[in-house]
């Protein structure tokens, strides 16, 4: 028998409802190989009406810490919550979303937990000794590391869209509520400014058409732009043109958005292995560049060597007539 | 006058990492290393508000004595005190140890206003070192930053989230955690360099930190590293060529219908 001591479960938690979500579909398949219960922890102020459908979508429990000072989150008040949590039930693994929130509460809750934490992992199993192993990438896209934790609760963060969401299915499971003494949060929100709805989803578009050093102006995105409209896709930068040009605030890459669509158009992108690591799990990766040693092409299903200012209108133009069927 | 402390890393240089076609592991031996990217970031923020209010800037990183390299770099830089903490002891530590040797350096330092670090390190980027070193020193922290203002015991910083930019104010001491956004980091001048050279670097090992054998390096670690392996890329690499640009832009365009990822 595997030694466990006394931690028992498989835990999951995000801020975000969907990741939720993902984490459950994982988290069951992790709980069947370990033997153990499903548990999604709920935190938040009159949140109690939703432990309902984490039943529904796969948790065998559900613990519920609702509390005013969880209304929005905060580091403190939650780090408090989910360690208290943790030191009273014991879980062997506890998975938590890996958004910027995320990847700050689990750091807070594994240092007060004194345990390990594996960020951003990208797959996770149980080995034939019943030990959870966790897969993340390093070395800026250079490789993947399988790391295991050897102290409990094991805590691994998972980013969003890694795992799918389960089925829906009416099922029962044990809500169990507890309160506690919440830490006051030691920062103030003085303001919240949006990023544009149509920046975010990013990750969420079918087709991304991105540019990078090759494009000269700004205004030139104007031809990306007219390609992704044919496709139905969005426009996408890399990181220099965002950093060095300054012409964006975001970018595609390891340490920016990281998108697997169904088409990945990378028009003048060198490809350094940062941004490869933001765009690798895309189904189809197409390279226009006028360098044929372009690294990008080593991830690429289709090459082109050639200019992206004839390229790709070009491309707009037989893909339009192709697809309307004129 | 404030003071201000700096966490860095020397970091493998990932882009000078190659792959060992056999084994698919990476070859890390002979990879050159460098102050981590985002760490410069916490640096330069650090510099810029000692320019403006006069501060006190101290830079700590764990590592072996080839680590002084990068304390050099810093102070040519800008920063006042260099602290190498160094230790055989330390070696194979993961975040939570790591977090722990630097707590308790910041500790023997004195007091401080400011803690700044680079919202993750270039080459592990688990971005947890900086959380987690607030945590253990009691702090509160402000992750992501691309603003920063220091205004008497008050810190003013904006936050890159994911769909939103959030603004937070907390009293000092705050750690805080930067992005490449924030600033440009400058590059020493010649001058700067030969000065820096002639400043002390302080060096302090396990026992003069206090820290017990077993709280660090791969005893004190929870994690271990299993395999470090490439990722398989499995791709087509098929190359689309024409005479003209018209007949190019037709062959790459049926490809990418023919392979069922648009239209209809």
């Amino acid at each position: 028998m595997r030694d466990v001591g006394e931690h028992r479960g498989v835990w999951v938690f995000s801020e975000n409802r969907d990741l939720m979500l993902e984490l459950l579909g994982k988290g069951s398949e992790l709980a069947n190989k370990l033997r153990a219960e499903l548990a999604a922890v709920l935190l938040g102020c009159n949140v109690k009406s939703w432990a309902k459908e984490l039943i529904g979508y796969g948790a065998n429990k559900v613990y519920v810490v609702d509390h005013p000072l969880l209304k929005a989150f905060r580091a403190e008040p939650y780090a408090s919550a989910l360690t208290h949590l943790a030191q009273q039930y014991k879980p062997e693994v506890l998975l938590i979303g890996s958004t910027k929130r995320g990847k700050e509460l689990a750091s807070r809750v594994a240092t007060r937990l004194e345990t390990g934490c594996v960020p951003d992992c990208i797959q996770l199993g149980v080995d034939e000794k019943g030990e959870l192993w966790m897969s993340r990438v390093v070395y800026g896209g250079n490789a993947i590391a399988t790391e295991v934790c050897r102290t409990k609760p094991q805590i691994a963060t998972v980013p969003p869209r890694v795992f799918e969401k389960p089925e829906y299915k009416e099922g029962e499971g044990e809500v169990i509520e507890a309160q506690f003494k919440l830490e006051e949060p030691r920062t103030e929100v003085v303001e919240v400014k949006e990023i544009e709805a149509a920046r975010v989803k990013i990750e969420e578009a079918r087709v991304v058409v991105a540019g990078g050093r090759g494009v000269q102006k700004k205004e030139d995105f104007q031809i990306l732009e007219e390609l992704a409209q044919v496709l139905g896709g969005q426009v996408g930068y890399t990181r220099p043109l965002a950093e060095d040009r300054k012409w964006f605030t975001e970018w595609i890459g390891l340490s920016g958005h990281k998108v697997k669509p169904a088409l990945y158009i990378a028009c003048g992108i060198s490809g350094v292995i940062q941004h490869i690591a933001g765009i690798r799990d895309s189904q189809i990766i197409v390279g226009i560049n006028e360098d044929p040693e372009a690294p990008i092409f080593e991830v690429a299903d289709y090459r082109v060597v050639g200019d992206l200012y004839e390229v790709v209108p070009a491309l707009s133009a037989a893909l339009k007539k192709l697809l309307t069927g004129g | 006058m404030p003071k201000i402390v700096v966490c860095m890393k020397q970091a493998l240089d990932v882009a000078e990492i190659k792959i060992d076609s056999a084994t698919r592991r990476p070859i890390t031996a002979g990879v050159p290393r460098k102050i981590s990217d985002f760490d410069k970031n916490a640096l330069e923020e650090a510099i810029k508000l000692k320019e403006r209010l006069g501060a006190e800037v101290s830079v700590v990183t764990v590592g072996p004595e080839e680590a002084r390299m990068a304390l050099r770099e810093a102070l040519a830089m800008g920063a006042d005190r260099a602290y190498l903490l160094s230790d055989s002891a330390f070696e194979g530590s993961d975040t939570l140890t790591i977090s722990y040797i630097l707590s308790e350096a910041i500790k023997k330092l004195g007091g401080f206003d400011l803690i700044l670090c680079g919202e993750a390190s270039i080459d592990s980027f688990s971005a947890q070192v900086g959380p987690r070193l607030a945590e253990r020193l009691n702090i509160p922290q402000i992750t992501y930053v691309r603003k920063l203002s220091l205004d008497g015991d008050t810190v003013v910083a904006e936050r890159s989230l994911e769909d939103c930019y959030e603004t937070m104010k907390a009293k000092t001491p705050v750690l805080i955690t930067v992005t490449r956004e924030i600033n440009e980091p400058r590059i020493p001048s010649l001058m700067a360099i030969m000065k820096a050279s002639k400043k002390e670097i302080t060096v302090w090992n396990a026992e003069q930190l206090k820290v017990p054998n077993e709280k660090v390096g791969e005893a004190g670690s929870a994690v271990r590293i299993i395999e470090v392996v490439a990722p398989k890329v499995e791709r087509k690499r098929i190359v689309i060529k024409a005479e003209t640009v018209k007949e190019l832009a037709e062959t790459l365009a049926k490809a990418i219908i023919k392979e069922g990822v648009v239209g209809r």
